[in-house]
């Protein structure tokens, strides 16, 4: 015969506050759990969002980062006539030659600079990341020393409004929009015009050249042919892996954080768990002979008591997540150890994550309550009757 | 000492509980001091740096170089004792995951003015007279098994191609803060290179080392610097070398903020489970407090049992906590290797631990002595654990 589902509900409804203690402290461990894992969600899908399938990216060999990387212009003009890249409806090559510098800006509450990436685009530089919009203002005039900014770069920054003007490599530099790149990499960075951040920084070599194909397709060919050409030999990685890249090391770091932070506060909760669970089971002694006596079999019990550590662990593991789910409408905004520059992402809420955090808390609750259980269940009939 | 052998008997009288207790302290304790000890790592570099050293960088970012020639006018500002170079190389031994810092620096001089890497001066000489020479730190050495003689192959992000050298010296620290998982070689040896491939990449300096006569002066000195490559193409920033090295962490501010924050979250949990503990405990002897009393003990001695009782479970735990605390940091500073070059559990740490666990002690207990001080002894008698 089993324990009825309302009795194990009303006992921890009875305790209330010892209930919402130790559920409590659980929630704060799926919290933890789930913002660990959310802010790496939200990592991975900025870096996943800034590269498109279509595209590829091509660097200097042996160079990690469009930073390292250097391209000479008749690199460019080679990898640009490739047969797998796309042509645009006035027969233009569907490619942005660009160049990147690292410019140090001030953050909102700072006194030190922190890097800010600097990128100067072709005017298909836009067409090729459909996801950047200008929001606000208008986009720079080609030839001219005027930027826009990302969002994230705008909402943490210091003196970056539009009309505003940023001084380096001896120019000023004016701010005529905002643009918002879908929560992408880009929204980290400032755009101006390629040729004119070149001649300004006395640099005769692009970054980096990026290329739309005309078929998916046509990656390994083109890559293939662009290393082999002696003329050109440069390496082409597929954006979307190359900007994955990019934020590994980061990643890493968050995950190994996380590990470490959950396995630490999971053990703490159980902890608790088993304490409150002990105790309910010694403040039921009585309870526990009068059920026996009544003819509950002991694995009823014992299925009884590891159902209430269940529900304990489920109720904070709800809790955790709801919390948890507040987080994603803050940015976080660090400097990213791989392209030494600042990137901005913020916390992502997936299903996976919510399973995985309730699947989590279940646990804890039912490693926490599963010995106090076992406890109760071999309890002596006559003993636990007359304790009470 | 009758009171001291009471706590302790009332620690080991619900042996269960005050094992899982301890247990659950332990586990504070040592996480508290590791993310500690991972706080005070990002700031290894800023520790190690010297007063009378400063370091000029390119005025836009650090990406950017500055022309070695500066370093003559340098040389000419009044209170700078000497100059030298240090330029970021970026390089990959093998793989990625095996990442070290690599400097091309002035052989000349550079290790004048770092006193704080010890050598033979034999050492010293072979690695100046040999222009494919490298030093190397202690530590990394040690990390891939390097002897003196040995070819280290270095492919370059930053300088194309793969750069053999021989290690000529490997040098000690001088004291704890100081570094030695990061491998210098000569400036000019890649500037040759440069120099037949890249012209226009050759002389140019990522930043200059600066040391200076009279540290009090820095900040005049600093100004004076850039005052001097004011609206030139490539203008300084000039800044001591401590701050230098919390601008790197500065732009990490919002996760070591984190690491802080999350540091003291653990400590309020656990307590959290201390005082509930203790909470429970009092409760259930609340019968026995009130026979203490109406035996003739005063409240006060009452309440000192149950801080005593706290304080000595929180001191247990504390303890073994910040003894486990050691081998742990050891074990993570060799997995870590890459990304802390200093993984050590600092004094202060270990206060601190100290001090959170009797704190979680004190706190816990506080309450229910309060309680268990005022109950009347009637209804304490009466009451029913």
């Amino acid at each position: 015969m089993k324990v009825p589902f309302s009795y194990v509900f009303r006992n921890l409804w009875t305790r209330k506050l010892t209930t919402a203690l130790t559920a409590g402290g659980m929630a704060l461990v799926a919290f933890v759990f789930a913002a660990v894992l959310m802010l790496d969600a939200g990592l991975n899908r900025t870096m996943v969002g800034t590269g498109s399938a279509e595209n590829v990216i091509f660097i200097r060999k042996g160079a990690e980062t469009e930073i390292q990387s250097g391209i000479t212009r008749d690199q460019a003009a080679l990898v640009e006539s490739q047969p797998q890249v796309a042509r645009g409806e006035d027969g233009k090559p569907m490619a942005s030659k660009e160049s990147l510098v690292l410019i140090s800006l001030t953050k909102s509450g700072q006194d030190k600079g922190s890097n800010i990436v600097t990128r100067g685009v072709s005017p298909m530089g836009f067409v090729l990341r459909p996801q950047v919009k200008i929001v606000e203002g208008r986009a720079f005039r080609p030839g001219s020393t005027e930027i826009v900014v990302g969002k994230s770069v705008h909402d943490e920054f210091d003196g970056v409004a539009i009309g505003q003007k940023l001084r380096f490599a001896q120019r000023d530099w004016v701010i005529v929009g905002t643009f918002d790149a879908g929560k992408s990499a880009f929204d980290s960075e400032v755009w101006g015009d390629v040729e004119q951040l070149m001649q300004s920084f006395r640099r005769t070599n692009y970054s980096s050249v990026i290329v739309k194909m005309s078929d998916v397709s046509g990656f390994e060919p083109l890559a293939k042919a662009v290393d082999e050409d002696i003329r050109i030999a440069l390496e082409g990685k597929r954006e979307r892996l190359f900007y994955e890249d990019q934020s590994r090391a980061l990643s890493t770091f968050i995950s190994f954080l996380g590990i470490f932070l959950s396995v630490i506060f999971s053990v703490g909760a159980m902890i608790g768990a088993a304490i409150t669970m002990y105790s309910s089971v010694a403040m039921r002694t009585g309870e526990i002979g009068t059920l026996r006596a009544l003819g509950f079999r002991q694995p009823s019990i014992l299925v009884a008591f590891l159902t209430e550590a269940l529900l304990l662990g489920l109720v904070g593991g709800l809790a955790g997540i709801a919390c948890a789910a507040f987080l994603q409408t803050i940015t976080i905004s660090t400097m990213n150890f791989q392209s030494f520059s600042q990137l901005a992402f913020s916390f992502l809420l997936t299903f996976k994550i919510v399973v995985q955090t309730l699947v989590f808390s279940l646990v804890m609750g039912f490693v926490g309550g599963f010995l106090p259980a076992v406890k109760a269940a071999r309890m002596k009939i006559v003993d636990s009757l007359r304790a009470a | 000492m009758y009171y001291l052998k009471l706590i302790v008997k009332n620690v080991f009288r619900a042996k269960l509980r005050s094992s899982l207790t301890i247990i659950g302290l332990v586990i504070a304790i040592v996480a508290f001091g590791l993310l500690q000890t991972v706080v005070d790592a990002w700031f290894a570099g800023s520790n190690a740096s010297s007063a009378s050293r400063m370091v000029t960088r390119n005025a836009i970012s650090l990406v950017f170089p500055m022309p070695t020639y500066y370093r003559e006018r340098m040389r000419a500002v009044n209170g700078v004792k000497s100059v030298t170079l240090l330029n970021w190389f970026g390089g990959i031994y093998k793989e990625p995951k095996n990442f070290f810092p690599q400097f091309a620096v002035d052989h000349e001089n550079f290790f004048d003015l770092y006193s704080e890497f010890l050598m033979p001066d034999e050492q010293l000489l072979a690695f100046k007279r040999d222009r494919q020479g490298a030093a190397v730190g202690r530590k990394l050495a040690d990390e891939f098994g390097w002897k003196i003689g040995d070819t280290i192959p270095i492919r370059g992000t930053i300088f194309p191609g793969t750069w053999n050298f021989t290690l000529r010296a490997i040098f000690d620290a001088k004291d704890e803060t100081t570094v030695t998982r990061q491998m210098y070689f000569h400036w000019d040896y890649i500037n040759e290179y440069l120099k037949q491939k890249y012209p226009r990449r050759t002389d140019q300096i990522g930043t200059f080392v600066i040391e200076v006569n009279d540290p009090s002066r820095v900040a005049d000195i600093a100004k004076a610097i850039d005052a001097e490559f004011k609206n030139s193409l490539a203008e300084t920033l000039t800044e001591s070398e401590k701050s230098f090295q919390l601008g790197f962490i500065a732009q990490m501010e919002q996760i070591i903020l984190t690491i802080r924050i999350v540091s003291f979250v653990v400590i309020f949990i656990i307590m959290a489970v201390v005082a509930n503990t203790m909470a429970m405990t009092a409760r259930e002897r609340l019968t026995e407090y009130a026979t203490l009393k109406a035996l003739g003990f005063s409240p006060a001695f009452v309440a000192a049992l149950i801080f005593g009782e706290a304080i000595a479970l929180s001191l247990i735990g504390g303890g073994l906590g910040i003894l486990l605390t050691f081998p742990l940091a050891k074990a993570v500073g060799i997995i870590a290797a890459a990304v802390f070059a200093v993984f050590k559990v600092s004094q202060a740490t270990v206060l601190m631990q100290l001090a959170c666990a009797l704190v979680v002690g004190v706190a816990a207990a506080l309450v229910p002595s309060w309680r268990s001080a005022r109950i009347k002894i009637v209804d304490g008698l009466r009451h029913v654990g």
